[in-house]
């Protein structure tokens, strides 16, 4: 572990599985990310309509609509109600991520994590001390009441601030001026909390989370006894406490809701431990 | 996993207390976080009262709560009048807004952008573009006026698609020069759907007539009040016998 880890983050995997290999579900995830906010951008610059809007509401070939189910309900609760669109939209996105993965959303949507993942990069280039943690369930606090202030104002104030369309806006419409905001979590993340925004009060992490407990799709440690406890995983890994579960207990599965399924243990990992797995397949193959 | 017994505290009591201890922190702490939002909110909110919304825009307080700032409308309108508001642009963020001096509404048949809102601050029930009221024009600066002057500039006039109705001039007696006639550009609030096109096009530096939303441009009389109809009142007010 220590000259791997003094040769350079994850040189184990990447000497032993290839440069490639040990960062394959990072550069997909990149190239996810951006691919969606392409699509979303060719519009207004080239004319190209394949999705218009952004992520808190958008249609998809000028038919289908989608939209941000957090957004929707903050509508709800205010009083109003939409057309009927915007409530499709929010349902069809739930049943996507309920399939999908819930924080599928987080590691392969969110333009934030782009953001946030950077910060944690840099940290982890400059050593930066690990400070106190600021509870994990603190999303949730702040998911109740993005949900519970539009009833009391009669406004959806958490749009105010929320990053996520912050930086949408900013690419799709030239509307730069709220990026303060996206600093701001980079700084955080950098000098103050390590995963701070992504892992401790992002509401909407905090919903997909919740939307993710039924999904199919999970990272499994399919060949935990490997594990040689380089921790890579751990340095890697944006909510480490659902790894520690699924390498030392009995159960493989990481059922946590909380993992983004973004496969970066799955990358830094030389022994191969991790792997994405189908539950609900894998369940019906032990029942046979 | 197994739990380690301590023997002295009961742990249940102890996870009981770390819990409500660590609830209460998180509930102060969202308590702070949620005034603090609400806070951000309301202040930027003094800066919308002058922002000129797209046709079919519910009431501000109504919009507000609807507009999911998806700014599908902004794609929709074919001229680039709308923008979505940046932080501290004289609206709530994200939300649409347009600025008639810079590009005015040009009143599409089909209104695209309320066609797209899926949220439906955009009233989907405004069916015909006339109805709509963005805002209303008021000529706010009859000395600068060139019309006032005596001049027959009239392009404010002459630009509005509801010439002759939104917007009329009015002859009147020039009291400066004494034999001429002044044709004073006088906006129907009844008809006028703010679009603003005669903002854009006033050719003075800064215009004279301007698009101002309908709840400050309009006055209102009071619920109770009863001298709505003049006429009907000054008779009623005889018959009792009060005196005029
Ligand atoms: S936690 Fe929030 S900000 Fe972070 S990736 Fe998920 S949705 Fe984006
Ligand atoms: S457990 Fe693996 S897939 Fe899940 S968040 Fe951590 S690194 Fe990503
Ligand atoms: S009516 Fe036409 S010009 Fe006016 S805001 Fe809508 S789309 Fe733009
Ligand atoms: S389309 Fe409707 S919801 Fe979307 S930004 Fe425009 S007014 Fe707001
Ligand atoms: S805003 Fe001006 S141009 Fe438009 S309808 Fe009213 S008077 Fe006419």
């Amino acid at each position: 572990m220590n000259d791997s880890s003094k040769a350079g983050f994850a040189q184990a995997a990447i000497d032993e599985l290839g440069w490639w290999r040990a960062h394959k579900f990072l550069f997909l995830r990149r190239a996810s990310q951006l691919s969606v906010l392409t699509l979303f951008a060719i519009g207004p610059w080239f004319g190209l309509w394949i999705l218009k809007g952004n992520l808190s509401s958008s249609e998809l070939l000028g038919t289908v609509p989608l939209s941000d189910p957090l957004v929707t309900l903050q509508v709800l609760m205010t009083g109003h109600i939409p057309e009927l669109t915007l409530i499709l939209g929010a349902l069809f996105i739930t049943v996507f991520y309920v399939i999908a993965g819930g924080r599928v959303f987080c590691s392969w949507v969110c333009p934030v994590n782009l953001v946030t993942d950077s910060a944690s990069w840099l940290r982890r280039k400059m050593n930066l001390p690990r400070l106190g943690e600021m509870p994990r369930n603190l999303r949730y606090y702040l998911l109740g009441l993005v949900i519970v202030l539009p009833l009391l104002t009669g406004i959806t104030v958490w749009e105010w601030v929320n990053p996520v369309p912050i930086l949408y806006r900013a690419v799709l419409f030239g509307a730069g001026s709220g990026l303060w905001i996206l600093l701001a979590i980079f700084l955080l993340d950098l000098f103050i909390s390590e995963r701070g925004w992504c892992g401790h009060l992002c509401p909407t992490g905090a919903m997909f989370a919740l939307f993710g407990k039924l999904s199919p799709v999970k990272v499994s440690a399919v060949n935990a006894k490997a594990c040689d406890n380089c921790m890579d995983c751990f340095d890697v890994c944006p909510e480490r406490q659902v790894l520690k579960p699924a390498l030392k207990g009995k159960q493989m599965m990481i059922t946590d809701s909380d993992c983004t399924q973004c496969g970066r243990c799955i990358d830094v990992c030389a022994q191969r431990v991790f792997q994405y797995q189908n539950r609900i397949a894998l369940k019906a193959e032990n029942n046979q | 996993m197994s739990k380690v017994k301590h023997t002295k505290s009961n742990p249940r009591d102890v996870n009981r207390r770390q819990f409500l201890a660590s609830s209460a922190k998180a509930g102060c702490v969202m308590g702070l976080v949620g005034l603090g939002i609400t806070a951000t909110a309301t202040q930027s909110r003094q800066l919308d009262s002058l922002a000129i919304r797209p046709p079919g825009a519910l009431g501000e307080d109504d919009f507000l709560s609807a507009c999911v700032r998806c700014g599908l409308c902004v794609e929709a309108c074919p001229y680039d009048t709308l923008k979505l508001a940046r932080w501290f642009d004289g609206a709530a963020t994200g939300t649409p807004y347009f600025t008639a001096r810079n590009i005015p509404c040009e009143m599409c048949e089909d209104i695209p952008c309320v066609k797209v809102c899926p949220s439906g601050s955009l009233d989907h029930g405004l069916e015909k573009i006339e109805e709509a009221k963005m805002g209303i024009a008021v000529l706010i600066d009859e000395k600068n006026c060139l019309n006032f002057k005596g001049l027959r500039c009239d392009v404010c006039y002459r630009v509005c698609p509801l010439i002759d109705d939104a917007i009329t001039l009015e002859r009147q007696h020039n009291q400066r020069s004494d034999h001429h006639a002044m044709f004073l550009p006088t906006v129907n609030s009844d008809t006028c759907t703010g679009c603003g096109k005669c903002e854009h096009v006033c050719v003075l530096e800064e215009s004279a007539i301007r698009i101002l939303p309908a709840h400050i441009a309009l006055g209102k009389t009071a619920e109770h009040d009863t001298y709505i109809n003049t006429e009907e009142t000054t008779l009623e007010m005889l018959n009792k016998g009060l005196s005029l």
